[in-house]
């Protein structure tokens, strides 16, 4: 126990240099009064004894220098038998290593994405007191600007709050033209977030009058640097954002990427200008909602002060603007990841990979254990000739412990390198060329503190395994017997509770990737409600060529003709937003004849879209009933929509909604010409949902996607394309894409999922197999000399392997049923996040149980050929 | 061998001494070890006490606060069984010591 009262010391060195200063004046009293009485005057006897002592500050420091010596002393003395001691079985040391590096790395990739989705603050100079106000409904999480005015001129509880959307813009510096993403923020956001300009000045509150009363943008450091060659003098110079003059008026300081985790803009505008012709009538309407709103919170005020603060402001504006603010509430979220649309999922998804990354641990540290218990086990004798000749059961303990810890902290270390080698890469990717999307995870103190602890703790756990072995010690009799004694049954059961757990665990993580791996297949054969294979899309705004929403409708109509011009092209369509992709709106839906347009008394809320005729053939949209739109359907002729299968059967039930009429929020009427095939919009994972289309020349829209149907390769239409609508406006710069390519975004989340889930599982089925391996293999040469002799007996093969694998066999079996059960109603959470996700899949259980089986026959090969190989000559030659 | 010459015969008078007297303080300890050399042997004061120290962790002897018959509060001294076994251990290793030191020098 010294070791320890020493390094308890080491920390209450006060009460010790008390004790110590206590000792030495009693030392110097002592000789002082010797002095006295030996005939010295008292100032010589003081004298003479300080001299004799010598100088009491350098003996404290010797004295409190000795703990430390010592507490180096013993460890190191300990270290480096322990060294000695793994060296010697380089086998075990090996798989300990790996197992670690397994287990540790993983945990340390999770935490650190975790740590900066979830745990770190936004990466602006004041993040305390920063919050999301998303609404109390989730999902919903974009506010209107004059509900954000009244949030932010009526509230008690925050000191400021900010609004900011992301947009999207072509940008022309003298003879360059960039596409940009952009936030445009409302006059207060730098100075809320406390950020100071590196070069120029920032926009402030007083900077906005009112409508287009701002032309300033702010550019982003790193755009400034790679666009700009980080030239101060382009501050005050004059840009063209959307062929709108604008004024650059200063640079952001570097690492400063506004207030969304993930998203790198280029520059930052006022939110009163508008560089297209949206125009500027959101600024006063109440019913669109696109903007995220952050607030910082007054000191002392509570999240929830503050949320009842906004939710008795939203109950005011509902009862003065029952048509559009009836369903506001607000709700304080963690910012930066869109408000909570994106965290949500984001984070119940992190917290089940934790979960699996700490289970992949926790068979690790069984593995271990098990191993651990059967090396000492075999250094019995060792022990138990260290315990007869004096050495205390403690003491043989911590030698254990420090091995343990030792082979733990090494694994640690090396798991810790692969892994921030890992997250490195990860940083540098770029999942989406045409996004500004940086994943960036630097490992930092606080991830090393956790691989360190998880390194120690792991150790522990394991090194502590053998306890109970040394504790029941009894060093005469294991002396007595030889090392080819006849196993302890009871200590070869607890081993086998062990491999056991660690099967189940391993099983669980293996059903586990399997569900989310056949959930992701199954949500990639459900109907998009389109065709991508075979299509190409060619994206662009035509307010980037100085288009208005009106005049549109001419250059989409020249687009389609050119187009379909183009030998080889068998379709040719506009919609406004292709579904699946990364916009699109949806609006509230009311029955024919409503009177009272709150939102509460409408139907359902649908997604809509605009599209030319010949887009559903194009993009491969069944019509089920009715006809397509055509050039007709203009603006001059009665509104007609289309709609699909979910929005016909909410509104009509079975009736055939054909012919019949439905309401907008606008109050227009529209007839239904047509219903098509239900589809995905937002995301592959959805329930099916409400959608409609209009009309392109009824619901005219800059933004154009033209979908492109060809049996030619992409690689023979695509330049052919370009070349065409080249000509119809050169300054219009397109995007294209091939379809499936095109749908990598929206499949993302699932991959990246399913990717998570198979590495578990593979790292789980790898620590099946060296835990069965391990057991078997030792079991088989623990008996050797047994099964020697029943060879030389004349037992046959089958019997041998009976005897030499039924016991690990039996672990599997009983192991793998268990994981399967406890993955079956793991199944059941996992469900929530991977879509289609279900454990009552036959498949599923069929493939746990066969891979099972066979990472089983896998791991008892070598054991089984080993213990077939036994020659009882050579056996007998070596005892 | 240099570490255990010097400290180790003052590791050795020290034990020595707590096994003769039996409970001893720290200045009890000096004036003993010079008296009983007459007066060939003088600690030097200050440096006994990081050895006291490093014994009493080592688990060699153990200390208590008590009252000396002066009336004056001193940390008592007294050997542990470990500490006898080091006395035996270290006895041995001295005279060991003298024996290989007295043959050098007879050697001439």
């Amino acid at each position: 126990m010294s070791i320890f009262r020493r390094i308890v010391n080491s920390f209450h060195r006060s009460k010790l240099e008390q004790d110590i200063d206590r000792e030495l004046r009693s030392h110097m009293e002592m000789r002082i009064a010797d002095n006295i009485a030996a005939g010295m005057s008292p100032e010589q006897a003081r004298r003479d004894a300080l001299i004799r002592f010598g100088n009491r500050t350098a003996i404290r420091e010797g004295i409190t220098a000795v703990d430390a010596e010592l507490i180096f002393d013993s460890l190191w003395r300990e270290m480096r038998y322990a060294m000695r001691q793994l060296r010697r079985t380089p086998a075990f040391t090996i798989t300990a290593l790996v197992t670690l590096v397994l287990g540790i790395g993983a945990n340390v990739v999770v935490f650190s994405v975790v740590e900066q989705l979830v745990l770190k603050p936004l990466d602006v100079p004041q993040p305390s007191g920063l919050y999301s106000v998303a609404h109390a409904t989730h999902g919903y999480d974009n506010q209107s600007y004059p509900d954000y005015l009244d949030f932010q001129n009526k509230n008690s509880t925050f000191s400021d709050l900010a609004a900011y959307r992301i947009q999207f813009a072509g940008l022309a510096a003298g003879s360059a033209a960039y596409k940009c993403w952009y936030y445009r923020v409302s006059g207060n956001y730098f100075d809320m977030l406390g950020v100071q300009p590196a070069h120029g000045r920032l926009f402030h509150a007083s900077d906005e009058r009112g409508p287009n009363s701002a032309p300033y943008i702010v550019l982003s450091h790193n755009f400034w640097a790679s666009h700009f060659d980080a030239d101060p003098r382009v501050v005050g110079t004059a840009v063209h954002i959307n062929k709108h003059a604008f004024t650059v008026i200063g640079i952001a300081p570097s690492g400063f990427h506004g207030t969304e985790v993930f998203i790198w803009p280029d520059f930052w505008m006022p939110i009163v200008n508008t560089p297209d012709d949206e125009g500027t009538g959101f600024l006063s309407n109440r019913a669109m909602h696109n903007l995220f709103i952050l607030g910082k919170l007054k000191p002392d005020v509570t999240v929830q002060q503050a949320t009842d603060n906004l939710n008795a402001i939203a109950r005011e504006l509902a009862l003065q603007y029952p048509a559009t603010d009836d369903d506001l509430s607000a709700r304080l979220v963690k910012p930066g990841l869109m408000g909570d649309s994106f965290g949500g999922p984001a984070r119940s998804f992190l917290a089940a990979v934790m979960v699996l990354a700490f289970l992949v641990l926790l068979a690790a540290c069984a593995n271990l254990a098990s191993l651990f218990a059967a090396r000492t086990a075999d250094r019995s004798r060792e022990l138990a000739i260290r315990l007869a000749i004096g050495s205390s059961r403690w003491h043989v303990l911590r030698q254990l412990l420090v091995e343990a810890v030792l082979i733990s902290v090494l694994g640690g270390a090396l798991g810790t390198i692969f892994s921030t080698a890992l997250l490195r890469a990860f940083t540098r990717w770029q999942p989406f060329p045409e996004f500004p999307i940086h994943v960036t995870v630097n490992p930092d103190a606080r991830i090393y503190f956790v691989a360190l602890l998880l390194s120690v703790g792991s150790g522990v756990i394991w090194g502590l395994v053998p306890v109970r072995q040394v504790w029941a010690a009894d060093s005469a009799q294991v002396m007595k017997s030889s090392a080819g004694a006849p196993l302890n049954f009871r200590s070869f059961a607890f081993r086998d509770l062990l491999l056991c757990i660690q099967i189940t665990l391993c099983t669980l993580l293996v059903t586990s990737s399997f569900v989310a791996l056949r959930g992701m297949q199954r949500s990639l054969r459900a109907p998009l409600g389109f065709q991508p294979q075979g299509a190409i899309l060619a994206d662009t705004d035509l307010h980037m060529g100085g288009h208005s929403d009106k005049s549109s409708t001419m250059m989409q109509k020249r687009m389609l003709q050119e187009v379909a011009g183009i030998p080889g092209v068998s379709a040719v369509g506009i919609i406004d937003e292709r579904p699946l992709g990364t916009g699109g709106s949806s609006t509230t839906v009311y029955r024919q004849g409503t009177t009272d347009f709150r939102a509460s008394n409408s139907v359902f809320g649908a997604k809509y879209f605009s599209i030319s005729p010949g887009y559903l053939n194009a993009a491969g949209t069944a019509l089920l009933t009715g006809r397509d739109f055509n050039w007709q359907d203009n603006a001059g002729a009665s509104k007609v929509a289309i709609v699909n299968e979910t929005f016909a059967r909410a509104l009509f039930g079975k009736m055939t909604a054909l012919g019949l009429r439905f309401t907008l929020g606008d109050k227009a009427e529209c007839e239904i010409v047509g219903v098509v095939e239900n589809g995905k919009y937002d995301s592959i994972t959805e329930p099916p949902r409400a959608a409609m289309f209009f009309p392109l020349e009824q619901n005219p829209d800059s933004d154009t996607t033209l979908v492109v149907r060809s049996p030619l390769p992409p690689a023979e239409i695509v330049p052919e394309l370009r070349n065409v609508l080249g000509k119809i406006d050169p300054n219009l710069p397109f995007t294209f894409h091939i379809w499936p390519d095109a749908l990598g975004f929206v499949l993302f989340p699932a991959r990246v999922a399913t990717t998570s889930l198979s590495v578990m599982g593979l790292l789980a089925a790898m620590l099946a197999v060296t835990g069965v391996f391990g057991i078997a293999m030792y079991s088989v040469s623990k008996r050797a000399k047994e099964f020697g002799i029943r060879v030389a007996l004349g037992a046959q093969p089958f019997q041998l392997m009976r005897s030499a694998l039924s016991r690990p066999v039996m672990l599997l079996l009983s192991g793998s049923a268990a994981g399967l059960l406890l993955g079956s109603i793991a199944s059941q959470l996992l469900a929530q996040i991977v879509y289609q996700a279900t454990s009552r899949d036959p498949l599923v259980f069929a493939a746990v149980m066969a891979t099972m089986i066979i990472l089983g026959l896998f791991a008892m090969w070598i054991p089984a050929h080993r213990a077939l190989g036994i020659h009882p000559a050579g056996l007998l030659r070596e005892e | 061998m240099a570490r255990n010459d010097l400290q180790g015969s003052l590791d050795l008078l020290v034990l020595k001494t707590l096994s003769q007297m039996g409970e001893l303080h720290g200045y009890g300890i000096v004036l003993h070890i010079q008296r009983a050399s007459d007066d060939l042997l003088s600690v030097e004061e200050g440096s006994l006490y990081p050895a006291v120290h490093r014994m009493e962790q080592s688990g060699w002897i153990r200390s208590e606060w008590k009252m000396t018959e002066t009336n004056r509060e001193a940390k008592y001294y007294r050997l542990t069984p470990a500490g006898q076994k080091e006395l035996i251990k270290a006895e041995k290793s001295f005279e060991q010591l003298v024996k290989g030191i007295r043959s050098v020098l007879r050697y001439a």
